[in-house]
């Protein structure tokens, strides 16, 4: 009975925690949740990537990186990925819900 | 079914006799972890998201986590310490068995983690978090009793509490001493955003008194955007004394509430002794840390370069060019969670690229950041050259508002992410 109990919770745990950290994830992609939260729950001015359209990310995430955007600390960040990562990385974000 | 008196204390005599594993780890792949701070809870927490076939069991002493980032702003009174203390209860519901005991061994040649009490954990991965633990040896006169007088509050919790209280109870006209510690040591920025936010304290509170940091390096992070902005906040409140200029401790006299240097003995109304560190001490006895006390690792994988199965993250790990904050902690278990889900099912690991973001509060409306993107170089974790580094040195007071907000974000989105 308490182990059926355990189970029942345990599949509900499963639904309730959606936004996965999938094994396909790009190289620097996992770092980029640290800031921009997945969880819309969490009250931040940093907004969210995930499901945005991958060129807006990308377009944002190269113009960081040519100084053409204003920013506080992405200008730093964007500066250490080339256009390839920048892409694979916008591409991935967009398809998580 | 009645069980007679004589029944049961024979069960459980038995039951003390052969004492059985009292976690059940299933018949998948096994994964154990070891401390459940930003780099461990995370790592947990990643690696069963990663495969929900794995079975994955944290261990940690201590039910609640108190967080170190912000809790600088508990000592300068501008957050209460339950605005830093978090469970594991949501961690426990995405699968993660919780085991709230130290452990005590680790047999690298059986893969078994041996938990006080006897239980036995075996694991085909094993990562270790364990932080760092206070050299009470490194310091001639600071003891862990010694700490009681002179609280480190480098670990966040109760020395927190007690260096507030030290802090309130100090007559105006004071001088509070920060002795801070030579590299390298948990959060580079710490010991300089604590002298700020003490400083912004006793200017509110008790303007006759004074932060003294004496410093046993003549170098530290983010030091021109810190001692710009002293000059124009605190001209009389802070005073930072390098090693150059004799700011190294030699020795603490408890009883005196001194702090002895080459040449000078200065008395202190409060003291704050950061002591220097090493990786907790079952990074030790399990053998992953080296004579420096840290742990080296494969700066793709993070697998110990010591013992193999172990990796090895956040604190207690000597990661190249990364500092140890808790930013680089949950980014490294990341990696690691992933590295090794690709490891169990006999797959090679990409090479990872990691991000590393560093808010400090000069005051609660004046922030300052350090950023770095790193990947493995030579066999470091080593800065992208051109990417990273500080905020700029001459941005307007608007800009250091917008960064405090964000650290404020920052901290509700790292936390969230590991704990929520």
């Amino acid at each position: 009975m308490q182990a059926t109990r355990v189970s029942v919770a345990m599949i509900l745990a499963l639904l309730a925690n959606g936004a996965a950290l999938a094994a396909d994830a790009p190289a620097g992609a996992a770092g980029c949740s640290g800031c921009h939260a997945g969880n819309p729950r969490i009250e931040t001015p940093v907004p969210p990537l995930s499901g945005r359209p991958a060129a807006d990310i990308s377009t944002a995430m190269i113009a960081f990186k040519a100084g053409q955007r204003p920013g506080t600390i992405m200008d730093r960040i964007a500066k250490g990925f080339s256009d390839e990562e920048i892409s694979a990385i916008a591409q991935w974000y967009a398809g998580q819900k | 079914m009645r069980v007679s008196r004589r029944e049961l204390v024979k069960a459980a005599g038995a039951a003390a006799l052969f004492p059985l594993p009292a976690l059940a780890q299933g018949a998948g792949p096994k994964v154990v972890v070891i401390g459940g701070g930003f780099a461990g809870a995370s790592a947990a927490r990643f690696v069963k998201q990663q495969d929900r076939a794995i079975a994955v069991t944290l261990v940690e002493i201590n039910p609640t986590f108190t967080a170190c980032p912000f809790s600088n702003g508990v000592i300068a009174g501008l957050r209460e310490l339950r605005a830093q203390q978090f469970n594991y209860e949501r961690l426990a519901e995405t699968g993660v068995t919780l085991a709230f005991q130290p452990a005590t061994a680790v047999d690298a040649q059986a893969r078994r983690v041996t938990l006080n009490g006897g239980t036995q954990l075996s694991y085909d991965r094993l990562v270790m978090a364990p932080g760092i633990d206070l050299r009470f040896d490194g310091l001639p006169g600071y003891t862990e009793a010694a700490a009681q007088e002179m609280p480190h509050a480098w670990k966040a919790g109760e020395q927190t509490l007690l260096l507030r209280r030290q802090l309130e109870a100090m007559e105006d006209g004071g001088t509070v001493v920060i002795v801070a510690p030579a590299n390298p040591f948990r959060c580079p920025p710490g010991p300089y955003e604590r002298a700020s936010l003490i400083a912004h304290y006793l200017k509110t509170k008790k303007p006759k008194s004074k932060v003294l940091i004496l410093d046993a390096k003549d170098a530290f992070s983010k030091q021109r955007l810190f001692q710009n902005a002293w000059k124009e906040l605190y001209p009389d409140h802070l005073e930072w004394v390098s090693l150059s200029q004799g700011g190294k401790v030699n020795e603490v006299d408890v009883k005196e509430r001194t702090l002895v240097t080459d040449f000078t003995r200065h008395k202190a109304s409060v003291a704050n002794v950061i002591p220097p560190q090493r990786a907790g001490a079952i990074a030790q006895s399990a053998g992953v840390a080296d004579r420096s006390g840290w742990c080296p690792v494969d700066p793709a994988t993070f697998e110990s370069k010591l013992v193999p199965n172990i990796h090895v993250i956040g604190d207690a790990a000597i990661m190249g060019g990364m500092p140890k904050s808790a930013f680089s902690a949950n980014a490294q278990a990341k990696v690691c969670a992933e590295v090794v889900a690709t490891l169990l099912k006999g797959g090679t690991p990409a090479e990872p690229r990691l991000i590393n973001t560093c808010y400090s509060l000069v005051a609660p409306d004046y922030g300052i950041t350090v950023a770095g993107v790193y990947k493995p170089t030579n066999g470091q974790l080593a800065d992208i050259p051109g990417a990273g580094g500080v905020s700029p040195a001459d941005a307007p007071r608007s800009a250091r508002a917008l960064e405090a907000q964000f650290a404020d974000g920052w901290f509700k989105t790292i936390t969230g992410e590991v704990f929520g």
